[in-house]
């Protein structure tokens, strides 16, 4: 069996909240608290939940841009805090980044020649004549042409700087790339060019990638795995399949079936969720869900539901099911009581 | 079919509204015309900056002036062109018979103020409530777009609501005089999926309640496909499809229209086997300074023709109110 690029465990990420003059901290935002899974080489995962629930967060505290505050990022079996400085720096070669915002994530006045040399000069790749083959190929890669290398960002669409943003993290060949919401800043015709394209380059290149997005649509449509997070936690993980097919946690059915289907004979009857998500300064108790969980049950308010195992790639954490192989409860609706 | 007989609240007629700058003329709204119908929402789908907004501002009277000016065609709000109003005519309609919800509540919303205050105002101001009245007519409006305790909420300021309460709010203000026609201008776009179900509802009942007509301007065609009754398809400024949306999604004549169909991401699509690539529209819009000469499409269009280069396209009635601006259905019609 192959083993993880990247195995991450019980990792925490706890913004402290300052206040006063003497910058006392008075509290913490639980924006990534506990999560854990793989990612093998080669494999598509998503990661999807609502605004605020710390998905780049926890997308930052993979390649180290953001402080942990406990749990381990391992690297092929290496764990990243305990790294020297130089192979961290090394490490960054070879995890990239695709950001959302296709303006202001290029330095307006470099071209994109020096826009995708930066990286190599920084790392001393792809030096001498190397070079220009290097941007030729990357920028053939991404579906732009050759002869458009000597132009500013504000030349090119919006989806054209998605695609230099893409080049970008091409450039040094490597093995992971986190895209933070990559196509939702992007109208749907060019959305489906770079879908495409993240689709194609994955195959190609045999990546990894991590596509952050809140549109459960879009990451079904790139991703092999799917982790679905509310409040800080993975309440879900599955092969796109099998949550599509057989979404366990309430909050997935509710994510899934709050997303409108562009077929109006499909008009069905949603769930549709009350309230709004808690705040991450003090998240509820027991499950996190629970304040706006249509299932939820006495017991969902005192007990944080263990993570439950549902074949072999699924899991998640409901009171809703029961023990190892975790099948659905029977007569749901007796085992639930209703509290108001 | 069930085609409605009702007679229109709203009819567009061949609006024009155009930018002056340095560059050029910007046609934003180049001959379109629609109508709305109480009870019903029609809905307003295409690329950013086709001119779903300008469309909308120029029914408000918002065009910012200069460098926009309503060039042409008219606006019928029961049987007066709202284009040869007055502003203070223009500013009465406004509140009592139109309003309009943004994707940005702070738009509508004063940060200084309460949000009961605004609310109230809106009550005082067209219905002549008393204050005491007016107050309570805002408790019961916030209550009916599912503020929770909406007796501790009237007295918070916007800041103190999360980005949906916010976004009720505004429909609460917008709906605090009955208009006859709401007008939203992407309100659901900057929401979670979750909270964009609560609204959607809302206006859903909202319209079943109070007969509103509705203009929902947005470029999801879940939302559309949803919530629309009829959809107006825009490019580069001009309408290029119209129909009832069952007919639209069923037999989609425009090539734009089936492109855009092609091109989203459907949940379950991938899962249930339809793995393959998704349908790209190659290229992008053309700028309104340098329009191609025939269709607006032409540069775009998977079946484009010769005579499409240099002749724009009429819109045409295919029948039972299908129209489409595309010279693969209207060849035949015409010669
Ligand atoms: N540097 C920071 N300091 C304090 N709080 C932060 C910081 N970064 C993020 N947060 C908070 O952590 C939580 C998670 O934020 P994060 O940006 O990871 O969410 P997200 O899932 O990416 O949301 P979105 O979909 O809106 O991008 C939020 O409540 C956010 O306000
Ligand atoms: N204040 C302005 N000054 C100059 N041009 C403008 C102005 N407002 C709009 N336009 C022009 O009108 C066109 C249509 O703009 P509009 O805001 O209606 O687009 P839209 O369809 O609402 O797009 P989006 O989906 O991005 O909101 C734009 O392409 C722009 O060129
Ligand atoms: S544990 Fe209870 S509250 Fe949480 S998702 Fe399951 S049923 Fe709902
Ligand atoms: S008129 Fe021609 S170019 Fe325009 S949409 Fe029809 S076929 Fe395509
Ligand atoms: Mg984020
Ligand atoms: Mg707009």
């Amino acid at each position: 069996m192959t083993s993880p690029l990247v195995t991450v465990t019980d990792l925490k990420v706890h913004f402290p909240i300052k206040k006063g003059i003497l910058a006392k901290t008075v509290g913490h935002v639980y924006a990534v608290d506990g999560i854990s899974f793989d990612i093998m080489p080669g494999e598509t995962i998503g990661i999807v939940g609502e605004s605020g629930c710390g998905k780049t967060t926890a997308g930052m505290a993979m390649v180290q841009l953001t402080p942990v505050t406990s749990g381990a990022v391992l690297w092929k079996g290496r764990d990243m805090a305990e790294m020297t400085r130089s192979e961290l720096r090394a490490l960054r070669r070879e995890m990239q980044l695709i950001f959302q915002d296709p303006y202001s994530s290029l330095n307006p006045r470099m071209t994109v020649r020096q826009i995708l040399s930066d990286p190599m000069d920084v790392h001393g790749l792809f030096t001498g004549h190397q070079r220009k083959e290097r941007i030729d190929f990357l920028l053939d890669t991404v579906g732009l042409s050759p002869g458009q290398a000597d132009l500013y960002p504000h030349e090119f669409s919006g989806g054209q700087r998605q695609r230099i943003g893409i080049a970008r993290a091409l450039a040094l060949d490597p093995c992971l790339i986190i895209g933070d919401e990559p196509v939702s800043a992007l109208d749907v015709s060019i959305q489906a060019q770079i879908i495409n394209l993240l689709k194609r380059l994955k195959r190609d290149f045999n990546l990894s990638l991590i596509i952050i997005s809140h549109d459960l649509a879009v990451v079904e449509y790139i991703c092999d795995r799917i982790i679905v997070m509310y409040l800080g936690k993975i309440v879900e993980a599955a092969d796109y399949a099998s949550l599509y097919k057989n979404p366990r946690h309430p909050y997935t059915r509710t994510l899934m079936s709050a997303i409108p289907v562009p077929d109006p004979a499909r008009r069905t009857r949603r769930i549709i969720l009350k309230g709004d998500v808690p705040s991450p300064i003090s998240p509820p108790d027991g499950c996190r869900f629970h304040t706006r969980c249509p299932d939820r049950m006495e017991i969902c308010h005192k007990q944080e539901p263990a993570m439950r195992r549902f074949g072999n790639r699924h899991t998640a954490a409901c009171h809703l099911y029961t023990d190892e192989q975790a099948e659905p409860v029977e007569n749901k609706p007796k085992a639930k009581e209703k509290i108001s | 079919m069930d085609q409605k007989t009702q007679a229109s609240i709203l009819s567009i007629q061949n609006l024009k509204t155009h930018f002056f700058s340095r560059k050029g003329v910007a046609r934003a709204v180049d001959g379109v015309s629609f109508d709305l119908i109480p009870g019903q929402v029609l809905g307003i789908v295409g690329e950013s900056g086709c001119g779903k907004s300008v469309t909308a501002q120029s029914v408000m009277g918002l065009v910012p002036n200069p460098p926009g000016k309503v060039v042409g065609g008219k606006i019928f709000f029961h049987h007066r062109d709202l284009l040869t109003l007055t502003v203070q005519e223009l500013r009465k309609i406004r509140g009592a018979g139109i309003a309009m919800i943004f994707q940005e509540p702070m738009t509508s919303l004063n940060p200084v103020y309460t949000i009961g205050n605004q609310i109230s105002e809106m009550f005082r101001l067209h219905k002549k409530l008393g204050k005491k009245q007016a107050l309570a007519a805002a408790i019961d409006m916030l209550e009916r777009v599912q503020i929770p305790s909406p007796h501790k909420r009237v007295h918070e300021y916007p800041h103190q609501l999360s980005g949906g309460m916010r976004q009720r709010a505004m429909i609460a203000m917008a709906m605090s005089c009955n208009p006859e026609i709401l007008i939203a201008d992407e309100p659901t776009t900057a929401l979670d999926v979750t909270v964009q179900a609560q609204i959607l509802d809302l206006m859903h009942r909202l319209k079943e309640e109070f007969s509103t007509a509705i203009q929902l301007i947005t470029h999801d065609l879940g939302v559309i496909a949803e919530m629309a009754d009829q959809v107006v398809v825009m490019y580069a400024g001009q309408v290029v499809e119209q129909a009832r949306t069952v007919e639209l999604f069923q037999h989609t004549l425009h090539p734009y229209t089936r492109g855009l169909l092609a091109s989203i991401p459907v949940l379950g699509h991938r899962t249930l086997g339809k793995d393959e690539d998704l349908v790209e529209i190659k290229g992008m819009i053309p700028s309104l300074y340098d329009l191609p000469a025939g269709c607006r499409f032409s540069n775009r269009c998977p079946k484009v023709m010769d005579m499409c280069k240099n002749h724009l396209p009429d819109l045409i009635d295919m029948g039972g109110g299908h129209q489409v601006r595309c010279w693969l259905h209207t060849r035949e019609m015409i010669s």
